[in-house]
């Protein structure tokens, strides 16, 4: 029998002429079909659609990428993995197998990471919400605690009259470094003096450890420059305090806020191309340091608690078309299977999504709706879309970070979870929730378990 | 169903509506359609002949058929029957 | 004999609100050191460039910069391929960070460029321009970055109306009021994204500078221009050289402090008491450029025969008193190179 020709879905596309068409010329998208040298078909016929997908080889290629930045420019460099980022256990004993500390901000996260085999002295606890129990743990384990307000820190210094050990802190300090909006709600300020003030109190309780100092100046940063600034106020509150009280700490941890590859909404160039590079970041911090005051012999450790920047890329999500239609404009929309509740950046992302097979150089300018019966639920609200049919798959890329601790259940159950680890296998790293999992939790009243009438 | 008469359609799939100015572009399997209308096919000949020939089952087919047909009415490319 | 120099240009958008791709080709073909064959880079089918006569040999259509630096260098290696580029000059602010980010790769593949460096591109963002005036010594209007309407309110102390809403890339907009900057914020932020910079309006004259650094510190070309007539979007219509001595020096200051590398284009306020205030620094070839020419100073030539590594002595001086007057004027195109530039997106002319 003779080959049947490779048929695409016809289409007929208006030529907007003159008017400013935000795609202009577009060359055909590529296609996704495989992740780590596994076919998106195998991960779907195996795991479902969707499937959260976690690469291994990438996050250690990551991580070393970022490491190698710092380590050469800067002698003492140390990374702490931040949980909130990605706290599936699979995903963090990775980071620490590479070596990386745990940097928690709950109660919650703290025995996570202990669970996880952390030590406690090898454990960053930040974040304004710490109770006296966890307070005394970790003290008692020695693990590192920055203060983050000041009722904290009396709250540390009376607990610290019965523990038997001396707690080690560090204080959370926010400042100016040039940016808008200045994240001040976290630690204390350094222009109106409250983090010297605070400084100076711990200084003179002799209970107290004072092993560091810590910052973090916001989020998706862009631009190197202010964690420049940011160093060096915090060497200038280190070189004040030898100075003082003769006092050497430890460590200063610049925090994370690095931004991905992501683009962000109302952003006019593709993240992918506006990312600094961990070179930039490294090369601002490393220099305010080095060019500090502090003494050349005994430089601090530096700590970089950076999330989003190390994870973001590892993850994607592979699932299925589930139905092309028209609006009443004629405007073509898509339905997918991955919502908002499950792709939680898709609110301030315009994430990359790909076909999983290749296609023609045809598109049509497209709406992407998730599953969910929600007006809300909108992945791309515009994008020029190559022509897939009901049942093709797609890939999402970069949703390694926050994504997979922000999601939520609703309407639909959340799916697998897949690592791949650097061999190529594949292996479950969070189950699917099933109907009798969610509803475990759920409690009915006798008085509705009566048998009906 | 068939095209309006003065629509002029180019090899390289590109359409020209002179009542209003408006120009489209066509793929491939859009600009068969369009030849097959204007050749006076009728819609089952031309659902046939992709069946035969292309590599689509009829459920989809017919899916996309209807779907870029509305396109057409939606662009008044047809006549008013 | 002359050297032949194949010149892909973009920004052929002559309109009310023109790009500098035309002005910067006309004075690429008076070019007395080499002869061309230009290239026109184009966004859009309707740009006027491509269709008017002597201007581009050949055009091709270019995906935004929007849509990632990848997809617009594969289009722009395919060019290559056929047309074999010595030089490339990018018009357009929105397009430069894609083409400086990717000046080495273009310079492996045979395509000279003479941009800005990224440092020097960044520093001067309307949103970091106080900063820039701090550093280098220069008279700044007082300038903030919005990155949403929240932070509006905050903010409207430290300003006396009328202010300046500006945009990231382009577009300006005078509001007397809170509730006008509401609008002008909306209207710029959908077109060119976050932050908006609400800017001190500075009374006085405005005059343009446009030169060209050899990024060593010295300044190659430098011609100063008083807009003459300006449109309702605020475009010059017309404008005439002058001979303020104060705008060469801020201008060499400025070139000589930053190494500026490349063209560009200073926007500053003289005031009634002889205060000179830079308001935007573009970091590109303006769209008046071809009075610069008609001046005497030939600042695309000089860029060109500094992109392929030629030295280039600064020029001296150039004629005060000369004018441009800018028209509309109609061609005639047909549909069919319509057809073959959008189906295809190339056309030979």
């Amino acid at each position: 029998m003779k080959e049947k020709l490779k048929y695409e879905r016809p289409i007929i596309t208006k030529i907007n002429a003159g008017v400013t068409d935000k795609f202009g010329m577009r060359p055909k998208m590529p296609a996704i079909k495989e992740i780590d040298g596994v076919p998106v078909d195998t991960i779907i016929e195996k795991y479902g659609s969707p499937t959260f997908v976690i690469s291994e080889k990438t996050i250690r290629d990551t991580l070393k990428e970022a490491k190698r930045a710092f380590t050469t420019r800067y002698p003492k460099v140390k990374f702490a993995w931040s949980y909130k980022t990605n706290y599936l256990n699979a995903v963090c004993k990775i980071f620490h197998d590479e070596g990386s500390w745990a940097e928690v901000v709950s109660g919650f996260e703290y025995d996570k990471a202990l669970a996880n085999g952390v030590p406690g002295n090898q454990i960053i606890f930040n974040g304004p919400d710490k109770s006296k129990e966890d307070l005394i743990k970790a003290a008692e384990n020695g693990s590192y605690i920055h203060i983050d307000h000041f009722d904290e820190l009396y709250d540390i210094i009376s607990i610290s009259e019965t523990t038997t050990k001396r707690p080690k802190v560090a204080i959370r300090v926010n400042m100016d470094t040039g940016i808008y909006p200045q994240w001040d709600r976290f630690g204390f300020n350094y222009e109106n003096g409250e983090a010297w003030n605070a400084l100076n109190r711990i200084m003179m309780s002799d209970k107290l450890e004072l092993t560091g100092l810590h910052t973090h100046i916001g989020t998706y940063m862009m631009t190197p420059e202010p964690y420049a600034v940011a160093a060096s106020k915090l060497a200038e509150l280190a070189v004040r305090l030898e100075r003082k009280f003769n006092h050497k700490i430890k460590y200063i941890d610049m925090g994370g806020g690095f931004a991905s590859k992501n683009t962000l909404k109302g952003a006019y160039l593709p993240g992918k191309d506006t990312f600094p590079g961990f070179d930039k970041y490294a090369e601002a911090v490393s220099n305010a340091l080095i060019n500090s005051e502090l003494d050349p012999n005994e430089m601090p450790v530096l700590f970089l608690e950076t999330g989003r920047a190390l994870i973001d890329d590892a993850g994607y999500i592979t699932g299925s078309v589930l139905a092309n239609k028209r609006l009443a404009n004629g405007r073509r929309s898509m339905i997918i299977d991955t919502g908002v509740n499950m792709l939680f950046t898709s609110f301030w992302y315009e994430h990359e999504i790909y076909p999983a097979k290749d296609v023609s150089s045809h598109a049509e300018d497209t709406t992407i709706y998730g599953p969910l019966c929600m007006n809300i639920d909108v992945i791309r609200s515009a994008v020029k879309f190559p022509l897939l049919q009901k049942g093709d798959k797609y890939v999402i890329k970069r949703t390694g970070a926050y994504n997979m601790t922000q999601w939520m259940q609703f309407i639909t159950l959340r799916p697998k979870i897949i690592l791949i680890d650097t061999q190529g296998n594949t292996h479950v790293i969070r189950e699917n929730e099933t109907n009798e999992s969610l509803t475990s939790h759920e409690k009915v009243p006798e008085h509705l378990n009566k048998p009906k009438k | 169903m068939t095209i309006r008469k003065n629509i002029a359609v180019s090899e390289s799939g590109f359409v020209f509506d002179p009542d209003n100015g408006d120009s489209y572009t066509l793929n491939e399997t859009g600009k068969l359609i369009i030849d097959m209308l204007a050749e006076g096919k009728t819609e089952k000949e031309i659902k046939n002949y992709f069946t035969e020939h292309y590599d689509v089952d009829e459920g989809t087919l017919e899916n996309n058929f209807n779907d870029f047909i509305i396109m057409l009415k939606n662009f008044n490319l047809t006549e008013n029957e | 004999m002359k050297p032949k120099y194949t010149i892909a240009v973009t920004g052929l958008n002559n309109t009310d609100n023109p790009g500098p791709g035309v002005p910067v080709i006309r004075s690429l073909r008076e070019a007395k050191s080499f002869d061309v064959r230009i290239i026109g880079l184009v966004y859009e089918n309707l740009e006027p460039g491509i269709y008017m006569k002597n201007v581009a040999d050949k055009v091709y259509q270019i995906p935004y910069p929007s849509s990632g630096s990848d997809e617009l260098m594969q289009r722009i290696a395919y060019i290559n391929d056929k047309e074999n580029l010595d030089v490339l000059i990018p018009n357009f602010d929105a397009e430069l960070f894609t083409f400086m980010k990717g000046e080495k790769q273009l310079k492996a593949s045979g395509i000279n460029t003479f941009l800005p460096t990224i440092e020097q591109f960044e520093e001067r963002h309307k949103s970091e321009l106080p900063k820039f005036g701090k550093k280098y010594g220069f008279d700044i209007p007082f300038s903030k970055p919005v990155a949403n309407l929240s932070d509006i309110n905050s903010i409207r102390n430290e300003f006396d109306f009328p202010v300046l809403v500006k945009g990231k890339f382009y577009d300006a907009y005078l509001a007397y009021n809170t509730s006008q900057i509401i609008e002008y914020f909306n209207k710029i932020s959908a077109k060119w994204g976050v932050p908006v910079i609400i800017q001190e309006f500075i009374k006085g004259t405005e005059v343009n500078v446009s030169a060209l650094g050899d990024g060593k510190g010295n300044t190659i070309g430098a011609v100063p221009m008083r807009k003459q007539y300006i449109t309702d979007k605020g475009k010059a219509w017309g404008g005439i050289t002058i001979g303020d001595k104060n705008l060469q020096d801020i201008t060499q200051k400025l070139i000589s402090k930053t190494k500026w590398r490349g063209g560009m284009e200073l926007e500053i306020i003289k005031t009634h008491e002889n205060k000179y205030y830079i308001i935007e620094i573009n970091p590109r070839i303006p769209a008046w450029i071809y009075l610069a020419t008609g001046a005497g100073q030939n600042i695309p030539e000089a860029l060109v025969n500094m992109a392929v590594g030629k030295h280039v002595e600064p020029f001296k001086n150039y004629d005060t008193g000369k004018m441009f007057i800018r028209y509309s004027y109609d061609i005639i195109g047909d549909i069919s190179q319509f057809e073959k530039l959008s189906v295809t997106g190339e056309l030979e002319l």
